[in-house]
């Protein structure tokens, strides 16, 4: 398998319509989170949250690869991945709600969105914690014979933690259908990986023999048709992939880091003139896909679907003190 | 008696009314700061702590003192650095490492359980471990599931670990100072919702000492025992009982390992009554040593079982409307107390 794609053919393997689609799911995710910041400085959402945007092509460009019975599981920074995987919109906004009308209930949260429906292991508050449990469905898929595959999310700051490389590990002994897709936002809370990981990135994985390589992220076209690849390859038997798709988040850690003394505000307008959005948009427009009117269009109907599933939300009801003790068995 | 600002009593010896006040978060700092000038082998080690100067910015101003060789931001490895803090302490170093949330403290297990509670012992007593972690507890910040726990039973079950447990801005610097003196290693759990509680901290250096418990009301009919952020909740409830004529002494007992079970035991055999409170689960929660130590000791005293009140044993829930409902508060500690003098 090649390092780059740059002439990879599958880069245009989806037709029009299917970019579009996947020009929708990034909107739609672009869009619950400038609502969920709206809805958490508008002191109606409890807690705080951590939002994706500017990271909207990894989610979409791997989960537009994937089938509805493939599995992921994501991270505190987790509402790409679960609406890329096919969350709906207002059991995503009750949950951020705490209402019993939830993913959840009630119960996780924006950190622990879980939707076995969609294929969606959940969301993890803890750094890294999902890597065993993305493996774990990868050895489940090899012992039940399915043809399934396994996507762990998780930042560049869970390459500090001891599990991902025990799980990597035991993926390429095993040939475990799992693909560790580590977004490289290049921060972890306050600190630059410059001060947090040593060496390569891309070697940590290779030096298991894991096939690894490194992507923009802000370029769906390029997230898509690495992912298509090695999703393939996982599929048939090829064994796990590891991706560091390079990438940058345009908010705070979470809503409530708005003044971020630890990156320049020069560092900022940089990534910001790769947006994945624009990028996107761009290349429909000028490869003539869609015109204006058409990413127009998209864009209301997607605030109008946004706008419908807070309302929903917002007048949804709090569990009942009953619920508290549901699903406790131990 | 001096009388913290939220009411809460301090022992008078250590204590002069009119004392300048700062908060939880500022006495945890001015000790480590203080610790650190007075001992160079002290150094701070975790996630965002220098730069940053922690993410409960309780470290702030500390990386300018002391210099990033002495307080380092490390990867977000808990294993890594807890091993790295036993590894120091073994050679020579005061580490104190630095664990987010309390639930974070799962991933040092083996580093703490295994390796810095066992080694002075398991050498002979050639070895020791004069490390600190610190950590944090408590629900209520609508944070679920993951970081929400209060784990600090899990410790104080282990041998070779001792555990602290501060309420007060006055209780945290004092028992900051001398874990970070302590020559094995100390476990300190700081209730995050308390880091802004003002309370009156003498400018004069002072310590405390692990395993002396704090009387921070007395009382004649009824003693509730406390810990961390149940202090409050406890005190809360003393000045409901007050009201309607039940004379409540409560007792934090600052640490769980060493236990002060002499000051818990004498004052149950005064008030024949006792109750014991605690954020963790109530399950093999701390509550059940102290309720066990209290009836061991004041048997013949006492004319009511003694009672524990934790969290109630489910994982947090995120929803405000469930979250409020597994924390123990006031009014519930107040029923219990009347069922128990009733
Ligand atoms: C084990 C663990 N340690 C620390 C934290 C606190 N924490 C939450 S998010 C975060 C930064 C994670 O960085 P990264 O993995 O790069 O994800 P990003 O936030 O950049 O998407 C940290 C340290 C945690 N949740 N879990
Ligand atoms: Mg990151």
């Amino acid at each position: 398998m090649s390092e780059t794609n740059d002439t990879n053919p599958s880069l245009n393997e989806l037709d029009a319509e299917h970019w579009l689609q996947a020009y929708e799911q990034m909107v739609k995710i672009r869009t619950f989170e400038e609502t969920a910041n709206e809805l958490y400085t508008s002191a109606r959402m409890p807690g705080i949250t951590h939002l994706y945007i500017g990271e909207e092509a990894i989610a979409v460009g791997v989960c537009e690869a994937l089938r509805q019975d493939d599995y992921i599981t994501s991270t505190h920074r987790g509402h790409g991945h679960c609406l890329a995987k096919g969350a709906a919109l207002d059991k995503m906004f009750a949950e951020l709600l705490g209402k019993e009308a939830g993913y959840c209930r009630g119960k996780g949260g924006s950190m622990h969105i879980a939707d076995q429906e969609t294929g969606n292991l959940g969301a993890n508050g803890i750094v890294g914690g999902s890597a065993g449990i993305a493996t774990g469905a990868g050895m489940s898929i090899k012992l039940r014979g399915t043809d399934q595959v396994s996507v762990c999310f998780f930042g560049d700051g869970a390459l500090g933690q001891g599990l991902l490389y025990e799980s990597m590990n035991m993926a390429q002994l095993w040939k475990l259908p799992v693909i560790y897709v580590c977004e490289n936002n290049q921060y972890g809370e306050y600190t630059h990986n410059s001060k947090a990981a040593a060496g390569s990135m891309v070697g940590r994985a290779s030096g298991f023999g894991v096939h690894a390589q490194a992507i923009d992220g802000q370029d769906i076209r390029t997230v898509h048709a690495t992912a298509r690849l090695v999703i393939d390859r996982a599929r048939k038997g090829g064994g796990p992939a590891f991706l560091v798709c390079n990438t940058y988040r345009f908010r705070g850690h979470h809503v409530g880091d708005i003044d971020r003394p630890y990156r320049t505000r020069e560092e900022e307008e940089e990534w910001a003139k790769r947006d994945p959005l624009t990028l996107l948009e761009d290349w429909l427009l000028k490869s003539k896909q869609a015109e204006e009117h058409v990413l127009e269009r998209i864009q209301q109907e997607v605030k109008t679907a946004v706008d419908d599933a807070v309302a929903f939300a917002e007048e949804a009801s709090f569990p009942s003190e009953s619920e508290v003790d549901n699903h406790v068995y131990a | 008696m001096s009388t913290l600002e939220n009411g809460i009593h301090c022992s008078p010896a250590i204590h002069a009314p009119g004392e300048r006040q700062i908060t939880f978060g500022q006495a945890i700092r001015e000790a480590i700061a203080e610790e650190m000038a007075r001992d160079e082998r002290v150094f701070v080690i975790g996630e965002d702590v220098a730069a940053a100067g922690s993410v409960f910015k309780v470290l702030v101003g500390l990386l300018d003192e002391f210099g990033p060789e002495r307080v380092i931001d490390s990867p977000i490895s808990e294993a890594g650095i807890a091993g790295i803090g036993v590894g120091a302490a073994i050679t020579g170093m005061r580490p104190i490492v630095d664990i987010m949330f309390g639930d974070f403290t799962t991933l040092v297990m083996d580093q703490l359980v295994n390796q810095a509670a066992k080694t002075h012992y398991m050498s002979g007593g050639k070895l020791t471990v004069p490390m600190v972690l610190r950590t944090t507890l408590g629900a209520s910040r609508r944070s679920a599931a993951q970081h929400s726990q209060s784990l600090h039973a899990l410790f104080s079950h282990i041998p070779g670990l001792k555990v602290a447990l501060p309420a007060t801005p006055f209780d945290a610097k004092g028992l900051m100072k001398s874990a970070i003196r302590d020559e094995n290693p100390v476990v300190i759990f700081e209730d995050k919702m308390l880091y802004q509680e003002q309370g009156p901290v003498p400018e004069e250096e002072y310590t405390l000492p692990l395993g002396q418990a704090d009387v921070k009301r007395t009382g004649d009919d009824i003693t509730i025992v406390a810990t961390s952020s149940m202090v409050y909740v406890a005190l809360e409830a003393v000045e409901k009982l007050d009201s309607i004529g039940i004379s409540a002494e409560l007792i934090d007992p600052r640490t769980t390992t060493p236990l002060d079970t002499d000051t818990l035991v004498q004052s149950a055999r005064k008030t024949s009554r006792a109750l014991v409170l605690d954020e963790g689960y109530r399950q093999y929660g701390v509550t059940g040593e102290i309720a066990s130590v209290i009836a061991d000791g004041a048997f013949y005293y006492l004319d009511a079982p003694v009672k524990r009140i934790g969290a109630m044993n489910v994982p947090v829930p995120f929803s405000p409307a469930m979250e409020d409902l597994t924390i123990p508060n006031a009014d519930y500690v107040v029923e219990t107390a009347k069922s128990l003098c009733g």
